[in-house]
């Protein structure tokens, strides 16, 4: 297994009041995705676990062009990967960035 | 114990969309059908993928954990009365059985034995016991079986709703024989060992694993239906689900030695009456079905009454 983590500045933070905010299953081509609001409102980490090696350097593009569009600041991403493409990671994410944004506060 | 809000989804329609069709089951992911099968809003999780209790063993494999280990359990309302429920994901490892996914519904069909009033709900999709864990899920099918019919001692409905991916196969499918009463859709099966077992260890003469439609004859949702095994058919969307789940939970789930012997001869009036049969069509046909080559064909509007009169009645025993 590989873990990497990538540490990134937000612009905004992340809008709504949601604590966490969970999508997909670690399924074959597929991840998890655990969003939590733990950081400072300028903070944004995601915490990969993937099984598929060597793959760092496109895991921080799609972050970065990630953070970039929705700056969900403040959030933790924590991903278990499935051996996802890049493009169901981007999906993934968004999805995970659009639920903790819903209005619907956490008791 | 870490209790959180459920606010999941497996996909971008994690909550309800006004004007949205019926929603499959087959197609849901674990925490869409629990979103869907409580009241709304009604699910709190236990051990919330926040606390990542996850499996031990699969990283020694290189495999990927997953933050609930493929099963999300909790307590929620369902028609407005309390109910424990747990939710097999299919989509990771198979809904298989680990240590720690077989603990979690352990201790959950325990508390229920124990508050001895709170309906369950079990929402199988598994291939059985993780192979990478074996032992330990192995030992987690006793446990669960045993707190099943605890539970079922004191009174308490143990109910199976099968509809998923993975079926409900190996030890899933001894404890959904421990249940008190199940649904199932016609995507939902049921049995021990799998297709590609049986071929695996019997050789393809005796079943081929390819063959979809001998494989839903034989372990499908409407055989399993007209045979008995499952008192009440679905059609496979949640809302059907949801229906007859709330009507299991008001029936009486108790077990004791009569309603054991009641079990025991159904279940040889089945060998009886069956055992010697090649195949479910063969059933259907001795079961008085006029047209038994017509039945996988059939919607479920069209099977459910016709289940109704010429099934064997799943509620006998139990």
């Amino acid at each position: 297994m590989e873990t990497l983590t990538i540490q990134l500045q937000a612009p905004q933070p992340a809008r709504g009041r949601r604590a966490m905010a969970i999508v997909g299953v670690v399924g074959s081509g597929d991840l998890e995705v655990l969003a939590e609001r733990v950081l400072a409102a300028e903070e944004c980490h995601l915490e990969i676990s993937t099984a598929i090696a060597g793959f760092g350097p496109v895991w921080q593009a799609v972050a970065r062009d990630f953070v970039e569009r929705r700056s969900p600041g403040g959030v933790r991403f924590s991903i278990n990967d499935g051996g996802a493409r890049p493009d169901i990671v981007a999906i993934r994410l968004a999805q995970a960035a659009r639920l903790i944004e819903e209005d619907q506060p956490c008791t | 114990m870490h209790v959180s809000r459920a606010e999941s989804g497996g996909d971008p329609v994690g909550s309800r969309p006004a004007g949205a069709g019926p929603r499959s089951w087959y197609e849901a992911s674990a925490r869409q059908r629990l979103d869907l099968l409580l009241d709304p809003g009604s699910f709190a999780e236990f051990l919330a993928p926040p606390d990542r209790v996850v499996s031990p063993h699969l990283a020694l494999f290189d495999l990927p954990h997953q933050f609930d280990d493929g099963i999300a359990v909790g307590r929620g309302r369902l028609g407005g009365r309390d109910v424990l429920v747990a939710a097999q994901e299919g989509r990771f490892m198979g809904g298989a059985f680990g240590e720690v996914h077989g603990a979690k519904l352990t201790g959950l069909v325990k508390a229920a034995r124990d508050l001895a009033s709170t309906p369950v709900l079990i929402l199988f999709d598994t291939g059985g016991v993780r192979l990478q864990e074996a032992n330990a899920g192995e030992l987690a099918i006793a446990e669960i079986m045993r707190a099943v019919i605890e539970a079922r001692a004191a009174g308490v409905p143990v109910v199976g709703l099968i509809g998923g991916r993975a079926g409900c196969y190996g030890g899933g499918g001894l404890i959904a024989a421990c249940c008190s009463a199940l649904v199932i859709s016609e995507q939902g099966r049921i049995a021990v060992s799998g297709p590609e077992v049986i071929e695996t260890n019997r050789g393809v003469e005796e079943f081929d694993s390819r063959d979809r439609a001998l494989v839903w004859r034989t372990m499908g949702g409407k055989h399993r239906r007209l045979i008995g095994a499952a008192g009440t058919f679905v059609d496979d969307a949640v809302a059907a689900f949801r229906a007859a789940a709330i009507e299991c939970i008001g029936e009486n789930g108790a077990i004791d030695a009569a309603v054991l012997a009641a079990e025991q001869e159904r279940l040889d009036t089945r060998v009886q009456r069956f055992g010697t049969m090649e195949d479910g069509l063969d059933i259907w046909a001795a079961l008085g079905i006029p047209d038994p080559k017509s039945v996988p064909g059939m919607p479920a509007e069209t099977f459910i009454p016709l289940a109704d009169q010429f099934g064997v009645n799943g509620h006998d025993a139990r």
